[in-house]
């Protein structure tokens, strides 16, 4: 989600690499740089002022000048700042001791505050809570219907009523939430301008009508230079608790999530990383830093891993490759289950150095070609999923007009399985040393 | 709105369209127009002003006046490397002492903005038959609210509407357009959310084809423009319309919200690729968010704005004049 501001510094690091010891005009350099990256990156202007100051001052320390590595410890010293601008925890939505907890959605228009409702109702409901949402969005036509089709994907429950008096609707959503047993109401409002006075007022109205637990406000990442500005105007209007972050999923550097957070002292609660209404996670501000840096998101891939691949399945897949039984039917399971944890170019830009290498090799990751594989191994029977080698020519053919591809992916696919299988094999046997220099596996 | 200011609103949108404009005269309209703008990007007075205005009231400039110049533009959203071309143009006017004071400095910025911003007036002429305009833009810019306001106008000025519901992503987006179809009378092509966009924008320009429509409007849904086959569906949507009419798209309208930052500069070009883009309508300029990222656009690729809005009321969105908006931006007297 960084990854301009990624590249502009290795950019700058790379040029310094290998020289050995720095000069301060050096480190001038690799400020201005820096102070344009994080211009660039959206980061508003007061805040790169404080931070190239602060990095600057530490970096003419002793620890760099006289360093063998100067460029690696004015990264390190770039990623403590940051990372300490941005908070230093991963801080959760605070939750009513008594329930039901009420959360207030707040934010500009098109911020996306009606899918990100959506989206923390489905994230609560994967802890076990009961939500209800509340659609007081009383301006934007069919805001309400937005709320009800999205409340039915993820199986919530909605409050709506015709009118127009969202502070009563919010209180008697509420209500409702209480007598039928619900721990958790989730409110969305209409989006504001910020200088929208009369808008400011209802939404402070709808605060007051309900005493939430605490206010979300929800912004854009594509935010540019006003982002502290209307992350100030709401938190003085209705009192804001933290922040959720939108449309991170795009290549909006997110200069923004650093500024509310140096300025207004917010906290980041969720970034919003897609379109799939799963499509939210916490926010990890260290990983946020590591991230400027290039050091990809090992940890969050390893969390997402987790969340999606059941432990059981994966010892007995594993009991499967290692004896050399591995069948398409495994495999087609297996490629199901990373697709789940998201698009393939976002799994595979969070390892490090993954981005790097594609752009060098102008490697495309293209999800389609992955949806041709499912269509083939879906067009097999399941004998022919367990056994391939029965696969002759006009099975060939009748599998590629099943999918809609051609006898040659068929044939690919199925070479590679074979090869896939054969080094699997080898690895099981703890042949690891002969996987170097093989043809590699889909 | 009075009724001098609603003839000058109408004269402007008359203008825009290339229809013949109404029989009363050009300046009372043009500044009606320009008091409107003003009103819409100052209210409450809060523009990159109170800035500025410490710089340009000094009567001479200093070596902070530059910094300080520079300053004010990042923090408009107009970005480093626009910002930095701006400067040196001034700074070799000051130098060849044709700026001298802070009020010539005030004067040379907005004519300057203006001057990267447009050379002419926006237009949209309805040559088609019908004309067929597509937006399109990131989630939550504003294209519905765009596509129900154009309908809107269009209708005042008796043009013949029709509008496709090509956003069939976005749950309940037909019913929010359905709502601005009704308003303003347009005939609404739909089908059901999740069917395909392409045969949604067929179905509407072939309707307006039957029906001697003078506009067809094409709701898209918000897409990312990194989402690769989002943007792939998208150039699909474009290329299906061009089947009913070689010359549709006619126009490709980029709805940019004005708080995005640098980010803007990513949409306008990957946008532009996939639909080939003719202007950028820029929403949500309230005072607080001033666009300056449209300036990058236009300086960088060549894009327009065509089109301008402050707000969710519908004479809120208006024909872009570059004149009145930079110097609504970027002038202490607004």
């Amino acid at each position: 989600m960084f990854d301009a501001l990624t590249d502009k510094l290795q950019g700058v690091f790379s040029g310094l690499r290998g020289r050995g010891k720095l000069t301060e005009s050096d480190i001038d350099q690799a400020m201005r740089a820096i102070r344009l990256s994080l211009l660039e990156a959206d980061v508003s202007l007061p805040v790169v002022k404080q931070l190239t100051t602060a990095i600057a001052e530490r970096a003419k320390g002793a620890e760099v000048m006289e360093s063998l590595t100067p460029d690696q410890q004015v990264v390190k010293i770039v990623s403590e700042e940051l990372t300490a601008l941005m908070g230093e925890a991963n801080v959760a939505l605070p939750l009513a001791s008594k329930p039901p907890t009420i959360v207030l959605m707040a934010g500009l228009q098109g911020s996306g505050k009606t899918t990100c409702a959506a989206k923390l109702a489905r994230h609560f409901t994967s802890q076990g809570r009961a939500p209800m949402l509340v659609a007081c969005d009383v301006h934007r036509p069919a805001a309400a219907e937005q709320l009800a089709v999205l409340g039915e994907q993820i199986g919530v429950p909605v409050h709506r009523e015709d009118g127009t008096d969202a502070p009563a609707i919010a209180r008697r959503g509420v209500e409702a939430a209480r007598r039928g047993g619900r721990d958790l109401v989730i409110i969305d409002t209409a989006g504001r301008l910020s200088i929208d006075e009369e808008m400011m007022a209802e939404l402070a109205r709808v605060r007051d009508a309900v005493d939430p637990t605490s206010v979300v406000l929800v912004l854009d990442a594509m935010t540019g230079q006003t982002a502290v500005e209307v992350a100030s105007a709401f938190a003085e209007a209705v009192h804001v608790d933290g922040v959720a972050l939108t449309k991170l999923d795009g290549d909006a550097r997110g200069g923004a999530a650093l500024s509310v957070r140096a300025v207004t002292g917010l906290p980041i609660l969720f970034v919003g990383t897609g379109e799939k209404l799963d499509a939210l996670e916490p926010f990890h501000p260290d990983r946020m830093a590591s991230r400027i840096l290039g050091m990809g998101d090992v940890l969050s891939l390893v969390e997402k891993a987790q969340a999606t691949v059941e432990i059981g399945d994966a010892q007995a897949l594993e009991k499967k490759i290692r004896g050399g039984s591995l069948t398409l039917e495994d495999f087609l399971e297996q490629m199901t289950q990373v697709r789940k944890m998201g698009p393939m170019s976002q799994v595979l830009g969070m390892i490090p150095g993954f981005r790097s290498v594609a752009k060098a090799k102008d490697v495309e990751v293209d999800d389609r070609q992955l949806d041709r594989i499912e269509a083939i191994i879906h067009s097999m029977t399941p004998s022919e999923r367990r056994h391939p080698e029965i696969i002759n020519g006009s099975r060939r053919r009748r599998i590629a007009s099943g999918s809609g591809t051609s006898v040659q992916e068929v044939n690919q696919l199925l070479s590679q399985f074979k090869q896939m299988r054969k080094l699997m094999k080898q690895m099981g046997r703890g042949g690891l040393p002969a996987l170097f220099g093989s043809p590699t596996a889909p | 709105m009075t009724p001098a200011g609603e003839d000058a609103d109408r004269e402007a949108w008359a203008e825009l369209f290339g229809l013949a404009a109404p029989a009363s005269e050009e300046a009372p309209a043009r500044r009606g127009l320009f008091r409107r703008l003003r009103e819409n990007l100052t209210t409450p007075r809060q523009t990159i002003s109170p800035q500025l205005a410490g710089i340009f009231a000094p009567k001479l400039l200093t070596p902070a006046t530059w910094e300080e110049l520079e300053d004010a533009l990042i923090t408009a959203d107009v970005g480093v490397e626009t910002t930095m071309d701006l400067v040196e143009e001034l700074r070799g006017e000051a130098e060849e002492g044709r700026i001298t004071s802070g009020a010539d400095l005030s004067r040379a910025l907005w004519e300057a903005v203006a001057a990267r911003m447009a050379t002419e007036p926006a237009r949209i002429p309805l040559t088609g038959s019908p004309t067929v305009i597509l937006i399109v833009g990131v989630n939550g810019s504003g294209k519905t609210t765009t596509v129900g306001k154009l309908a809107h106008r269009l209708a005042q000025l008796d043009r013949k509407v029709v509008i496709g519901a090509a956003d069939t992503f976005r749950a309940a987006a037909i019913d929010q357009l359905a709502v601005w179809a009704e308003r303003s009378g347009a005939h609404f092509v739909r089908q059901s959310q999740g069917a395909d966009p392409g045969a949604v924008a067929f179905d509407a320009v072939a309707s307006g084809r039957a029906r001697g429509a003078d506009a067809v409007l094409i709701d898209t849904a918000g897409r990312l423009q990194t989402q690769h086959n989002l943007m792939e569906e998208l150039r699909k949507v474009a290329a299906v319309v061009g089947k009913v009419d070689p010359a549709a798209p006619h126009e490709v309208l980029l709805v940019l919200d004005a708080t995005t930052g640098q980010n803007g500069l990513s949409q306008a070009r990957l946008f532009d690729q996939a639909a080939d883009l003719s202007g950028v309508v820029l929403t949500k300029a309230d005072g607080t968010a001033k666009g300056g990222i449209a300036v990058a656009i236009r300086r960088d690729l060549g894009i327009p704005v065509k089109l301008v809005g402050s707000g969710e009321r519908l004479e809120d969105l208006q024909p872009f004049d570059a004149r009145a908006f930079a110097r609504a931006i970027f002038s202490p007297e607004g």
